[in-house]
């Protein structure tokens, strides 16, 4: 796309944004090139009709005589992006402690574990964080918020949820249990993970009553035992930070016996138990860019592993280990290297979008382009896995979000020449 | 080919081992840069290579299509279209694909906090003192980090390792060459300045807090103050001559003493335009400069005032919000120092997983400054992680661009560097293919990673 082509897009896009909030929900995006991320895979030159917030339909020559139109001039059109397992709205500037909601300790220490899966980290969620505007702005519509572990609390997490970046309060779909296996959290099970089993079995007899409530044995609350007995019930999806191979392989068995569904998150060496990942229908989301030996539950990491993992036809979504929440945007990254290193690009696509949908219960709502979906859409100025790429407008619910955030504001303070007063005036001022 | 043999190597390098620093008594001054681990580097031989019709980014800001880069004795011979050679020379076709030089990272922590993050290997700060001048961040250094081996992977040939950012004056950082040795005095790049590593804000301040201190700003500022006035005293003395020059050698005055004399390039970590540029005033109070701020999510506050000022802004693309120093990161901040008149933008690693693919951080940097009505050109960005680097580092006359003369440090890739799906085919340190990833003799492992898949698919 020529840079002229580029600046007609954006000033198209710009007048749509100013002028259609008003009628806001529908619209008509004409000549994309549509990544449904659902089973009609891409259509060439296709439109997308908009009414009332949905997706109405999807195909070619559609018209919609008195809806605003926008000419994507053939560029990529995808749902919007999956962010990740985040902290997003939850922590504000990571090192700050009173920013940050995303664990939970009650007991004083590691030694003092206190069991509070009815813990839920939606509740903390601010939808007015900066770190809201910094992800959608980069084609990122929603993200997992994750329930963390640390010492005084247990390696039970508590539970998250989905959050649209759309300014709203709530989550929506279902929570999500979150649970730290393996070396990263034997600290939290008195200092070895065989440790980990027992306590978990331990939960399991707590919750089927096997352990009387008022046992001196009993780690949980009457709300966590209600809550644990519908995740160990398999009604929920619970999400398992691990990673080495013979600790995955421990608990497929153990979520196998128990019915209890789970995905991974992690997996630095799920590719070596890829087949009974796929034969147990586990989504798994990695980090496609860990190829280190972080540590000695690590060892396997490979660049590969997404790619070998979907060969073997596991599900596979994405999300870092690093800074995911501030970056979230780094998670195309992720995907891009993947496909670089194997993965068909439609499936790190899918990665981005429908995986994480279905997998946490959201998939009617988000991750996919397809009639009845929220009009949750972004339109790319080229491939959307690549950093090459820039989002060049994002919608929500149908509207043209603003393509502004703290970021794009300090940019434009000091992007513009000096002036008489200093740049914390206004511009007109100066 | 093989590599000299390690008893040759010693053999040659005798006689300049272990020299003593010149005390003032004798006819030269005293040497704060004496180098008592000196490099015992030997490059790989290697028959000449022709890379053949390549899009070629020379990493001083040109481009030539349809070019070739001939590499002999170690050296880029020549760069241009339709070059000749001898019959013994390798070619290699890189028809569709690109050349650049050999990327250079300013800012890693390899080998001192390495894979796997045990704590046996946490070596890279020593936090026992605000002020520890008098370590080398090389002694760390563990050769045996399998982050080196998947940094060749991506491209880098050359880095500077440095002590971490406890401290307000962490030591000495080293360079080296990105290639494989049980030493790190085998990777060390020969003839590189050493650099000092400072760091601004809010890590010495919350690592010393409750250590006596400095746990304000303003505490840091007087520990910089204190470290060099007693540094400028002790310099003086030395150059002086008399008995003062007799005095035993103070490690920690050294490192300071050749900081100030340029010696050793000093770069400091240091987020905030406020804080830089109260480290530009301390570097005109003592004498010193300053070839880098490293991280500066804020160098685009003051880029015009570090672009006058001759120093290098070593940034992320897209770090920020971690810490309230890093709250104000834009995606543009390279970008911008890099658009100030005479501005020298660096892309840095600081992580042993960014430092694969800086290449792709710079890619995000063009693709922001786009976005902002910047448009910026493959050939200005590779300078970014080759060229500006080379020269904050003080290597530039030996790698950095593809000029002849120069090491023969070139990476091959299979097209375009600044995409998600680029990859370095093949990455050459002085004339030596020392990684191909479609030749797995020519893939490195660390002795670490060796036998620790012996029972591949026995996990059942």
């Amino acid at each position: 796309m020529s840079a002229a082509s580029l600046k007609r897009l954006a000033v198209a896009v710009a007048l749509l944004a100013t002028t259609g909030i008003a009628s806001a929900q529908d619209l008509l995006i004409r000549n994309a090139t549509v990544h449904t991320a659902s089973a009609r895979g891409t259509l060439q030159a296709a439109d997308v009709l908009v009414r009332n917030g949905r997706i109405a339909a999807v195909g070619s020559g559609l018209a919609a005589p008195g809806t605003s139109v926008l000419d994507a001039q053939g560029k990529p059109l995808t749902p919007a992006l999956f962010g990740g397992v985040t902290d997003i709205g939850v922590e504000e500037v990571s090192g700050e402690s009173a920013t940050v909601d995303n664990t939970l300790a009650l007991g004083a220490n590691a030694a003092d574990m206190q069991v509070r899966p009815e813990f839920d980290v939606t509740l903390a969620y601010n939808p007015e964080s900066v770190l809201v505007p910094v992800a959608r702005v980069e084609g990122i519509g929603w993200t997992l918020l994750s329930a963390g572990t640390r010492a005084g609390g247990s390696f039970i997490g508590g539970q998250g949820g989905a959050v649209r970046l759309d300014g709203s309060l709530d989550a929506i779909g279902p929570r999500t249990l979150f649970m730290t296996l393996g070396g990263e959290a034997a600290s939290l099970s008195g200092s070895s993970r065989a440790a980990q089993w027992m306590l978990l079995d331990q939960l399991v007899d707590e919750v089927r009553g096997r352990i009387p409530a008022d046992s001196r044995f009993a780690l949980l609350t009457p709300a966590g035992r209600t809550t644990l007995a519908r995740y160990f019930g398999g009604g929920g999806r619970v999400l398992v930070r691990i990673q080495r191979a013979a600790d995955i392989t421990r608990l497929l068995r153990w979520s196998k016996q128990r019915g209890v569904s789970i995905a991974l998150l992690g997996a630095a060496e799920g590719w070596k138990v890829a087949p009974q990942l796929a034969a147990a229908g586990v989504p798994v989301f990695v980090d496609a860019l860990g190829n280190l030996p972080n540590d000695f539950d690590e060892i396997g990491a490979t660049l590969e592993n997404a790619a070998r993992l979907h060969a073997a036809g596991v599900r596979v979504s994405f999300s870092q280990a690093g800074d995911a929440s501030h970056n979230a945007r780094k998670i195309r990254q992720l995907a891009g290297n993947a496909v670089a290193n194997g993965l068909p690009w439609e499936a790190a696509l899918a990665g981005l979008t429908s995986v994480p949908a279905s997998s946490f219960g959201v998939g009617n709502e988000v991750g996919s382009i397809a009639v009845g979906q929220r009009a949750d859409l972004v339109l790319w100025s080229g491939d959307p896995l690549d950093v090459a790429s820039v989002a060049r407008q994002v919608w929500l619910d149908g509207r043209a979000i603003p393509m502004r955030s703290r970021q794009t504001e300090l940019r434009d303070r000091y992007l513009r020449p000096g002036g008489d007063l200093p740049r914390a005036y206004p511009d007109a001022a100066r | 080919m093989k590599p000299l043999t390690a008893a040759l190597a010693v053999a040659l390098l005798a006689g300049c081992a272990g020299t003593p620093p010149k005390s003032a008594a004798t006819d030269k001054p005293y040497d704060f840069a004496a180098d008592p681990y000196p490099a015992t580097y030997q490059r790989v031989m290697s028959p000449p290579v022709l890379l053949q019709h390549a899009t070629v980014l020379i990493g001083n800001g040109q481009r030539l299509d349809d070019a070739d880069v001939l590499l002999r004795d170690g050296k880029i011979a020549a760069v241009g279209n339709g070059l000749e050679t001898t019959a013994d020379a390798v070619r290699v076709d890189a028809t569709g694909k690109w050349v650049t030089p050999g990327i250079i990272d300013i800012h890693s922590h390899l080998g001192v906090y390495p894979s796997p993050g045990a704590s046996a290997h946490s070596d890279g700060n020593e936090a026992t003192a605000p002020v520890t001048a008098q370590v080398w961040a090389e002694h760390s250094i563990w050769p045996q980090d399998p982050g080196f081996h998947a940094a060749l992977a991506g491209g880098v040939t050359s880095l500077q390792i440095l002590p971490g950012s406890a401290n307000l004056i962490g030591g000495r950082g080293v360079t080296v060459k990105n290639v494989s040795s049980v030493s790190y005095q085998g990777m060390k790049f020969p003839g590189a300045p050493w650099g000092l590593k400072m760091a601004c804000g809010e890590n010495p301040k919350r690592v010393y807090g409750s250590k006596g201190g400095p746990s304000t700003r303003m505490g840091n500022i007087a520990g910089y103050r204190a470290a060099f006035a007693d540094a400028a005293e002790y310099m003086k003395k030395r150059n002086e001559g008399g008995k003062e020059a007799e005095a035993k050698r103070d490690l920690k005055q050294d490192t300071l003493a050749a900081a100030i004399n340029g010696d050793i390039r000093v770069n400091i970590h240091c987020y905030r335009a406020d804080e830089m540029a109260i480290m530009l005033d301390l570097a005109k109070e003592f004498g010193f400069r300053i070839a880098a701020f490293h991280h500066g999510v804020e160098a685009y506050k003051i880029a015009d005032r570090l672009a006058a000022e001759g120093v290098c802004g070593a940034l992320w693309a897209d770090w920020w919000g971690f810490k309230m120093e890093s709250f104000d990161g834009i995606q543009e901040n390279i970008a911008l120092v890099d658009r100030a008149p005479g501005g020298c933008a660096i892309v840095h690693s600081d992580s042993a997983e960014g430092i694969q693919r800086l290449n792709q951080e710079a890619a995000k940097v063009i693709a922001s400054a786009g976005r902002a009505g910047i448009a910026i050109t493959p050939e200005h960005a590779i300078r970014w992680i080759t060229q500006n680097p080379a020269k904050a580092m003080g290597i530039l006359e030996q790698t950095g661009t593809l000029e002849a003369g120069k090491m023969a440090d070139v990476v091959l890739w299979n097209g375009n560097p600044f995409s998600s799906y680029a990859q370095a085919e093949q990455v050459y340190v002085d004339g030596a293919r020392m990684y191909d990833r479609r030749d797995p003799a020519r893939q490195p492992k660390s002795d670490f990673l060796l036998g620790q898949d012996l029972l591949r698919g026995g996990v059942r």
